[in-house]
């Protein structure tokens, strides 16, 4: 399956699950809201152009904002992480080795714990950014902080569970592709 | 004027990305005051039917308590037919007061109830809207109120042909004018953000003999919401002490977990009520 079909179908995969099974979770508490869709961009292939991976980040947001009818919400956050993602995976691997090998960040191709880093920075980065619009709407401190940090935690869990879930065979780039 | 291109140039993907950040936060800013998003009408006719598919599928495993509450809702109707209310014959004349219409035989109605389904409905954000099945094309017009079975929902803010998207009580800026049902005591009701099973009712004066579980309706001052309808019952009360008021906690009526079948509430004067109040009274000079 080539690349864009498969991220294509992801795109789809990722608003339905978040839309139509974590959203409709009921609230354990007010401060934990599971979310996992931001994982697609995460997972978007190393050699993505910079202004495609903007322009894909902000459309993935935006469609997931029309179904809970906060249009910029999401949108906003997915801008900021597709904005700073070639900085930190520049930081985080080794360049030569990796991106000429690998196609997407996975627990394989860049190692467990740089990947593991990776995955908690931009996921506490999408929180902070994202409760922080919404403090700044309404809200108090004590709230903006507990919500990140709650948030965050379920996040990196269901993160956790979906990585060994659907566990994503490293793929070699090949010279005929 | 070739360094600003080689800036631009250069800076190209960050230009971007501010730009994108400004439009997402104008969206945001646009949408949460006048609720006039983007191109939200047709946006709003996909999320529509996609929500519709899913809703076909969900439905099914609350057809029980539906029915329940259907149910109960006819057994409550039928005990309010004319013929439950036959005065038993006696010597003097019954009149029953059922003249709908005035001497120029323009209707006296007020509200009308249009039934809806509802296709979507989350709970668990700080914002959270109803997206309902009926547009436009079906009469649903913009300020109309939503009414669940066990009590009021919310009130429509977009429409588009067949869909339409109303805000629940469940969102930071709903305000919905509330009374106790026992002595009439005025006071608005406002949810916190906290919990989708309470509402806070504000500004109810110390005056006001409140207990727990007392009944709280919709309030006569409201122009969406016919008066006298449930929102929910008194939980706590807290009162502070540098105020005149309580803020009472109210559990609500309905259950926005399983919401599914409301009616929307058109009040035929809105529009009229909405102009009169948006003119500023003159003072006297």
């Amino acid at each position: 399956m080539s690349s864009i079909v498969k991220n294509i179908i992801r795109f789809i995969l990722f608003i339905l699950v978040q839309v139509f099974v974590l959203d409709k979770v009921p609230p354990l508490h007010q401060f934990i809201v599971p979310y996992v869709y931001f994982l697609y961009i995460l997972w978007l292939p190393f050699n993505i152009n910079r202004f495609v991976l903007l322009l894909v980040g902000f459309l993935f947001g935006l469609s997931l904002d029309y179904f809970s009818g906060t249009p910029g919400l999401h949108a906003a956050c997915c801008t900021l992480i597709a904005f700073l993602r070639p900085f930190l995976l520049n930081l985080l691997i080794p360049q030569e080795t990796t991106e000429q090998s690998y196609i997407e960040p996975s627990i394989k191709s860049m190692g467990a714990a740089p990947y593991a880093l990776y995955v908690t920075l931009f996921t506490f980065i999408h929180h902070f950014y994202l409760v922080l619009i919404e403090w700044l709407q309404f809200g108090n401190f004590l709230y903006f902080i507990t919500k990140v940090a709650a948030t965050t935690g379920i996040s990196l869990l269901l993160i956790f569970i979906t990585e060994i879930l659907f566990f994503r065979k490293a793929k070699f780039k090949t010279n005929a592709a | 004027m070739r360094n600003i291109f080689l800036f631009i140039r250069r800076y190209f993907t960050f230009l971007c990305f501010v730009a994108l950040q400004v439009l997402c936060i104008v969206m945001l800013s646009r949408s949460s005051k006048t609720h006039e998003a983007f191109f939200t009408n047709s946006v709003n006719e996909v999320t529509g039917r996609v929500n519709q598919q899913y809703s076909n599928f969900s439905t099914y495993f609350s057809l029980k308590e539906n029915n329940r509450l259907l149910a109960e809702e006819n057994s409550h109707l039928r005990n309010l037919l004319k013929q439950d209310y036959a005065a038993p014959d006696s010597s003097f004349k019954t009149y029953i007061d059922s003249l709908q219409k005035d001497s120029s035989a323009r209707t006296y109605r007020k509200f009308r109830f249009l039934p809806a389904y509802v296709v979507g409905n989350s709970i668990s954000s700080q914002t959270n809207y109803i997206i309902l099945e009926r547009g436009s094309k079906q009469g649903v017009k913009k300020g109309m109120a939503v009414i669940g079975p066990n009590g009021i929902a919310g009130v429509v803010i977009d429409v588009s042909d067949n869909f339409s998207r109303a805000m629940s009580l469940l969102h930071r800026s709903s305000k919905v004018s509330a009374m106790l049902k026992k002595d009439n005591n005025f006071g608005s009701i406002e949810w916190d953000g906290t919990s989708p099973y309470y509402l806070t009712l504000k500004n109810i004066s110390k005056g006001a003999k409140v207990a727990k579980g007392d009944t709280v309706v919709t309030s006569t001052y409201s122009a969406n919401f016919p008066p006298g309808f449930v929102i929910g019952t008194v939980a706590a009360i807290s009162s502070d002490a540098s105020s005149n008021f309580y803020t009472l906690k109210i559990k609500t009526a309905t259950d926005f977990f399983t919401l599914q079948y409301v009616d929307l509430v058109e009040n035929t004067r809105y529009e009229e009520q909405m102009k009169l109040e948006a003119i500023k009274p003159k003072a006297n000079e």
